[in-house]
């Protein structure tokens, strides 16, 4: 973990990146307006529901969008500006300082090209390693990430992995020239939860023994709490909060975070037979092709009143209490005057 | 428990070599909710999926309220099916693209002849309205609808025919967080009120200690333990359980910064040529000699529990695969 947090430099810098998309007559705002800083070995966990724009702003910051995609805002990687930057530029970026790992490894590996080709390739690429020093090397990251007998899976093809294994492949394709950064888009969502854990562990190990600063993209909070050190909270497209992890969850400051916290289901919580019903978040998510001057969760949110519907919440820090974390921002007019005790 | 609703009695279904159920007996009475837990592989579904005789099981028998199913005709089982449905995980493939909801939810009710002409709507609307639904929804369709209204409407046709038996197939995997919520609040609700049995499959173990009553778990194609849903989040016996139950993250920091993980040695070994001995043998941190060689039976312990493993005592100790030090 970093030695001061407050004071280094964030080795990924993300400011006002907005991403639109044109479609026919419409215009869907799939990310409006989100803000973050990344330091090294830090791990970020960026949560929401299905369509929050999550993988949207990942995706922006990797380059990958389609050119429909209109994107604003800036993105600076160790100082070095990513948004609007040609894409010769990027393709070097993309690998050695950035890389990124998805839900479903099989269709990202090639299914006709052994392990090692698939790794040797980035290292070759990228560090101009020869044939032998790039087998070398990929036995060395297979052991890294934990695969068993790495010099015999380098012979093998994707489909004589079991999923747990691919996604483990990938990663070490990933960090096979030491990215300052890694996204992982949802790297466990199709996996078992013991593999599940497996994983997370290499996650962490990456980031304690590469110092990897980690972008966590994931709808588990389970995921979070286990493994985040920040929290990234995203909805309709905006991001309305951001806590460290403990705080978020012990006292956060956005409604749409509480309803997430109470509607998601705990273990323990209703052994003994006690059917308690779940919290639910009435209402549903909202089209994304408006961007009101209001708040976007205001027609879902109890707390809502006519400021709510009439002026966008601006992303703050919220106002410090006793123990509160001066990183700890909600976009939400009420964030200051709401309760401390979450509903549970 | 008298006039169970489903009855597997030593089911198998073998895919040519592959074994992937093998010899499972489960009980779901009337009114109510067991859950079938484990991971991708372990035959859950292929279970569900035999229970209502959409896949042919290779041996043991299938009986629904007391009716032996397992051989009977097509023809001659069609009249039954209106005693049980199955929920799928994506709504989004098992409803047909082209039909209302409306006709979707009235095609069972029509089928068995429950109810005719303006009957059929009022029905329809009546079970839409169960569901958490408004009447004007039986004229759209199902893209016009979000993925949690999706599963309402798979569930409002399963409950249409109001069957004695609901298999649910992972039925809200594939929802979001807030969106699961309800539809678990929903089959809670429609469960007491209906007092339909449920065979609930999940991977999701916070998902079947809300809903099930008692859950059985699945380790490659066999039962591996079943008890009451308290009992077996309090004290898992089985080596396998507690590993499934220390690997699901707490969404919680602090406790589960707190939480020791059993991390499993290997893979899942391959159905086609599962281990002797106990099948959890290959990865299980406990396992000794008589592991590797004496199939474990499904013992029934006091107060009726039920665990198959060699290490667990006459008297229910179990093992505890955390420290797995002492065993040996």
């Amino acid at each position: 973990m970093s030695p001061d947090p407050v004071r280094e430099e964030p080795v990924l810098s993300v400011r006002d990146l907005s991403v639109s998309f044109r479609s026919g007559e419409r215009t869907v705002h799939a990310v409006d307006h989100v803000s973050y800083d990344l330091k090294r070995g830090e791990v970020l966990a960026v949560v929401g529901e299905s369509g929050c724009g999550k993988s949207v702003t990942s995706m922006a910051v990797m380059g990958l969008l389609p050119p429909t995609a209109t994107i604003t805002g800036s993105v600076r990687l160790g100082g070095r500006e990513l948004a609007g930057a040609p894409d010769k530029e990027l393709q070097k970026v993309r690998g050695n300082d950035i890389a990124m790992i998805f839900q479903e490894p099989m269709t990202s590996l090639n299914p006709v090209l052994t392990i090692g080709r698939q790794i040797g390739e980035v290292l070759r690429r990228h560090q101009g390693l020869n044939r032998k020093q790039a087998r070398e090397k990929s036995v060395e990251l297979l052991t890294l990430v934990g695969i068993p007998a790495p010099r015999q899976r380098i012979e093998e093809y994707p489909h004589q992995l079991s999923g747990g294994m691919r996604q483990r492949v990938m990663i070490a394709i990933a960090v096979a020239c030491d990215p300052a950064v890694l996204i992982a888009d949802e790297p466990t969502t199709a996996l078992d939860v013991t593999v599940q854990a497996g994983i997370l562990e290499v996650l962490q190990s990456l980031r304690e023994r590469l110092g990897t600063a980690i972008v966590l993209i994931t709808h588990d909070l389970g995921v979070v709490a286990d493994s985040a050190d920040r929290v990234l909270v995203m909805y309709a497209g905006r991001a309305v909060e951001q806590a460290p992890v403990d705080e978020l969850f012990a006292a956060p400051r956005h409604p749409y975070t509480r309803g997430l916290l109470g509607a998601v289901l705990k273990p323990g919580a209703h052994a003994g037979g006690t059917k308690r019903r779940l919290p639910e978040i009435p209402g549903l998510v909202p089209s994304l092709t408006e961007q009101p001057d209001a708040c976007t969760f205001a027609p879902r949110c109890t707390l809502a009143d006519e400021q709510c519907t009439t002026r966008r919440p601006g992303f703050r820090a919220v106002e410090l209490t006793a123990g509160a974390d001066a990183r700890h921002k909600a976009a939400c007019w009420h964030a200051n005057t709401m309760t401390k005790e979450v509903v549970r | 428990m008298t006039d169970p609703v489903l009855e597997l009695g030593e089911l198998t279904r073998h895919f040519g070599p592959v074994r992937a159920v093998d010899g499972v007996s489960i009980t779901v009475g009337r009114g109510e909710v067991v859950g079938l837990v484990g991971e991708s592989g372990s035959g859950k579904s292929t279970v569900g999926r035999c229970a209502v005789r959409l896949d042919e099981p290779t041996g043991g028998t299938v009986r629904i309220n007391g009716t032996d199913v397992t051989r009977m005709s097509r023809r001659a089982l069609r009249p039954l099916r209106k005693d049980f449905h199955l929920v799928f995980q994506d709504p989004s493939s098992s409803l047909d693209p082209r039909m209302t909801i409306g006709q979707i939810i009235a095609e069972p009710i029509k089928l068995h002849g429950l109810a005719k002409g303006d009957a059929v709507r009022a029905r329809v609307e009546e079970l839409l309205g169960q569901v958490g639904l408004r009447p004007e929804h039986a004229d759209r369709h199902p893209h016009e609808l979000s993925g949690g209204q999706r599963q309402r409407i798979s569930i409002a046709r399963a409950l249409s025919v109001d069957p004695d038996l609901l298999v649910a197939d992972e039925p809200t995997s594939a929802l979001d967080v807030s969106v699961q919520a309800s539809v678990l609040n929903l089959l809670a609700d429609l469960q007491r009120d209906r007092g339909f049995g449920c065979l609930f499959i999940t991977h999701d173990l916070a998902a079947v200690e809300f809903l099930a009553d008692r859950i059985a778990v699945m380790y490659l194609g066999q039962i591996v333990e079943q008890a009451p849903t308290a009992e077996l989040f309090a004290d898992p016996k089985h080596p396998y359980t507690q590993a499934l139950l220390s690997a699901a993250p707490v969404p919680d920091p602090v406790t589960q910064r707190t939480r020791e993980r059993i991390v499993l040695n290997g893979e899942l070994p391959s159905p086609l040529d599962p281990p002797a001995g106990c099948r959890f043998h290959t990865r299980c941190p406990l396992a000794v000699d008589r592991c590797r060689t004496e199939v474990p039976e499904l013992r029934t312990l006091d107060g009726g529990r039920q665990v198959s493993c060699h290490l667990v005592a006459e008297d229910g100790t179990a093992p505890d695969a955390s420290s797995p030090v002492h065993a040996n």
